[in-house]
């Protein structure tokens, strides 16, 4: 069952083109990999998907429905989460009470929100950090507490960006864990990745974006065998 | 439904993480100690004149603790909240004048003046934060001018209340004894602390400190911005409006000056942001020690005209944001903190 | 109709020195992201210091410009090490509030210090001037004042975009740490920025003075003003601001013709309109 349609999606700045012509599905449970060089415009896609930019053509179905252009919070109260690269955590809150202010999304009473919080707490291992102000956090909890927190919408897809850059590889095998025993858990996941030997095991499907365009897609091994995909990334002289 | 977050995932499990759970807030012992103080004060200090100190003290306590409900929590800072506090009283002022009850007449005027807040915030919520700010000046700008120019607005000279007889129906008071008219102030501010206490705790008191903290991510997790941040605003409006209201009814007259005055939008702001903004007790730090100090320059430099206020505000309002942006309840928190520590290492 | 030609003539003018107004502003913005509250202050010292070059000194508004300009910069500098680069890494709350304790600050020292009364310069050179094309007069004052904030809006847009220095400014603002690994020192850039927002709003004052009056209170008049066409040109551009400067003015040129007591309303509207249509202004960036 297809959850996220992207249907020749398309997105100008100014007079640049940051997505063009993209399409392609994600099916419910899928851990689907986006990968790309640098200003490929990954990130401006997932913005589209989230709601926080308008795409100038183009259209978007989440779980059937049509829902080009929706805001942000609609998204997130639909089902769709999302981590930015640029971590944004609520400064003046601890870790736990940044994540219940993402559980009431779902849940009015600040009881049921706070306990909400507490469990994804554990799922993904926040405990030691739960009582800290979220602005001390280092990189990597912070990140962890990103994607704790779009788990607390209790999405049904989520868009994970960047999440195990500049992880040290300690880090980066317990955030893929956590990518892993999410997905398991059968929330659906795009994830925007560059670090290569993580995103070829863990992902069952790879879309690569060059220059704002889809060159290829399909599973790793394929994907990565691929001449253009090859040329994106080493450029015309290989 | 992610089984991460259900609750069968862990009921076989150890314990859920216990943190540490804050019981309530602003919390109780705080509360006591506070009102403890304020009801204390009008016989501890028996003159008239401390009287008038506590009055206008806690008359602007009201009207910044509104503000702060949207510049300190919600980070939507407002140049020209007086807009409000003369709302408040020139609603009140001229529904007096036409015969109403005060009591009548204050209740009215916080709808209006929610409903102010709500035109200038609508059109620029959706932007980033100094959009706002800027609006906020042009309004109270632009308000003042209005009724500066408005003849049945009093223009600059002002509208006057009738004295009427002395009962809390009409809410007029002895001024030889200013006692009544404190515990009516202190009545209001518990109040509006009460309901901005409601306001503050729960859902809506997280999504707009989410909002101050980063509305992007506010977005991200759900939280429809526009909607609180006007839903802030409308509140602070009318808490604004009720200081406002009380004040026309203690002083009997209004002007532009001393309603929608520049100055008197400083003054809310830096009551706030002195005694700590985005702290629920900061403005009402703030407002005392600024009427105590205002009390204590006017007798030190009186009637040349040139006021040394302005700059000692702006000194002030300057070093908090330098040096402790969260004000006198910050730097005791961090004192506190400190001392603490000092204690726990042998 | 020579009315209505009239209206938009002056307008014209005076839009001239709102975008010069507006320039200061909006580079601050540009650079930094702060948004200086203190703006209509820094023009009101400006003012102030060319009205007392003449006073004290006999010296004519345009001679003391760069006598002004440099007062100003060098308030700009001092605005940025004492109290902006101090709130660099702080809340937006924390940066707002301090520049709008600075401009608190400001306009409590010039009452102290001057009075709230208003203080105007008689007879200056520029009132000598006057000139008449196809029924449309154009005072001395009004010219005087549009030449230099031409003149001096080019400058610093020249300066930003065609000079080293101007795009050593720029990266610093865009990305101060690739900044400083091409051996660009971002707080310097930063400090830089503020001494020319500072010249450019004191040369700004000094051209006011040739057909206004300053007192206290004449930077939250003028900087209202600034704002709606920092707004419409662009949170940023300078050039957005000379564009918007020129359209303000016409603007309120047009509306003072029909209905005077209503020019700041339709500045307030002008704000409200750009920012409901096109938040990003004509040629903004952010």
């Amino acid at each position: 069952m297809t959850l996220l349609r992207v249907e020749k999606l398309s997105t100008r700045f100014g007079g640049l083109w940051a997505n063009r012509d993209i399409s392609f599905e994600v099916e419910n449970g899928a851990l689907l990999g986006l990968i790309g060089p640098n200003g490929a415009g990954k990130s401006t896609l997932f913005g589209s998907i989230a709601g926080a930019l308008r795409p100038t053509s183009g259209r978007l179905f989440f779980d059937g429905r049509d829902v080009t252009g929706w805001a942000p919070h609609e998204a997130t109260r639909a089902g769709v989460g999302r981590t930015f690269q640029l971590m944004r955590v609520f400064a003046s809150m601890t870790v736990l009470e940044n994540l219940t202010t993402a559980a009431y999304v779902r849940h009015r009473n600040s009881g049921v929100a706070r306990r909400r919080a507490e469990r994804v707490v554990e799922a993904i291992g926040l405990g030691p950090v739960a009582d800290a102000p979220a602005a001390g956090l280092t990189a990597a909890w912070k990140k962890r507490l990103e994607m704790g927190r779009a788990l607390a919408t209790e999405p049904r897809l989520i868009l994970l960006d960047e999440v195990l850059s500049g992880l040290t590889p300690t880090e980066a095998n317990e955030a893929v864990e956590i990518v892993r025993r999410i997905n398991a858990d059968g929330v659906t996941i795009v994830m925007v990745e560059h670090v290569m030997e993580v995103i070829m095991p863990l992902c069952d499907r790879l879309v690569v974006l060059h220059y704002g365009q889809k060159i290829a897609e399909g599973e790793p091994a394929d994907v990565m065998r691929d001449a253009t995909v090859v040329e994106a990334y080493l450029g015309k002289a290989a | 439904m992610s089984q991460l977050t259900s609750d069968a995932a862990t009921s076989e499990q150890q314990e859920p993480h216990h943190s540490v759970r804050r019981t309530s807030w602003p919390g109780w012992a705080t509360t006591a100690l506070v009102f403890g103080a304020l009801i204390a004060y009008p016989f501890v200090m028996q003159d008239s004149a401390a009287h008038n100190i506590g009055i206008l003290a806690l008359t602007y306590a009201i009207a910044a603790s509104g503000w702060n409900l949207l510049g300190g929590y919600t980070g939507q800072v407002s140049f020209g909240h007086a807009l409000y506090f003369g709302t408040g009283a020139y609603v009140t002022a001229l529904l007096v004048r036409a015969g109403w009850s005060p009591w009548l007449a204050i209740a009215l005027s916080l709808p209006v003046a929610a409903a102010l807040a709500v035109v200038t915030g609508y059109p620029v919520f959706r932007l980033r934060n100094h959009y706002y700010s800027i609006a906020t000046i042009a309004v109270a700008e632009i308000a003042f001018l209005l009724v500066t120019n408005t003849s049945w607005l009093g223009r600059s000279n002002g509208l006057e209340l009738p004295i009427t007889e002395q009962s809390l129906a009409n809410l007029q008071f002895s001024l030889q004894d200013k006692r009544p008219y404190y515990f009516v102030a202190l009545a209001l501010f518990a109040l509006a602390a009460g309901g901005l206490a409601l306001f503050l705790r729960g859902r809506s008191g997280s999504y707009v400190r989410a909002i101050r903290d980063d509305q992007f991510a506010a977005a991200a997790v759900g939280i429809p911005v526009h909607r609180y941040k006007l839903a802030a605003a409308t509140v602070s409006g009318a808490v604004t409006a009720l200081a406002g209201g009380f004040y026309v009814m203690y002083v009997l007259f209004i002007d532009p000056q001393s309603g929608l005055g520049l100055d008197l939008s400083v003054s809310f702001t830096l009551m706030a942001v002195l005694g700590g903004a985005g702290r629920f007790w900061g403005p009402l730090l703030g407002a005392w020690v600024l009427v105590i100090v205002q009390d204590v320059t006017r007798h030190e430099f009186s009637g040349t005209g040139r006021s040394i206020d302005l700059l000692i505000y702006g000194a002030l309002i300057t070093i908090v944001a330098v040096t402790e942006p969260g004000g006198i309840l910050a730097l005791v928190q961090r004192l506190v903190k400190r001392a603490r520590r000092t204690e726990a290492t042998p | 109709m020579t009315d209505l030609a009239q209206a938009v003539v002056n307008g014209i003018l005076i839009g001239a020195v709102f975008a010069l107004v507006a320039v200061g502003l909006t580079l601050i913005y540009g650079v930094m992201d702060i948004v200086n509250f203190a703006h209509g202050e820094m023009l009101m010292l400006g003012m102030y210091s060319s009205f007392f070059a003449w006073s004290l000194f006999g010296l004519d508004p345009l001679v003391s410009l760069p006598m002004t300009g440099l007062a100003i910069a060098l308030t700009g500098a001092l605005m940025y090490y004492g109290v902006i680069a101090r709130v660099l890494g702080k809340s937006p709350l924390a940066q707002i509030i301090a520049t709008f304790g600075v401009q608190v600050f400001l306009r409590g020292l010039a009452q102290f210090l001057w009075t709230p009364d208003t203080r105007t310069v008689t007879g200056p050179w520029a009132d000598d001037l006057r000139i008449r094309v196809a029924g449309v007069v154009i005072g001395g004052p009004q010219l005087i004042m549009a030449i230099g904030a031409v003149v001096t809006t080019g400058a610093v847009a020249l300066f930003m975009n065609r000079t080293r220095t101007g795009g050593a400014i720029r990266a610093a603002g865009e990305d101060p740490s690739a900044a400083s690994l091409m051996g660009i020192n971002p707080q310097r850039m930063y400090a830089l920025a503020w001494v020319i927002a500072g010249a450019a709003t004191g040369v700004a004052g000094g051209l006011l003075m040739n057909g206004y009056s300053s007192s206290p209170t004449a930077g939250v008049t003028f900087v209202l003003m600034a704002f709606v066409v920092v707004a419409l040109g662009g949170f940023g551009s300078i050039a957005g601001a000379a564009v918007a400067g020129l359209l303000v003015g016409v603007a309120q040129g047009v509306v003072g013709l029909y209905a005077p007591s209503y020019t700041l309303a339709a500045a307030l509207a002008l704000y409200l309109l750009v920012v409901l249509v096109r938040p990003q202004g004509l040629l903004g960036t952010r």
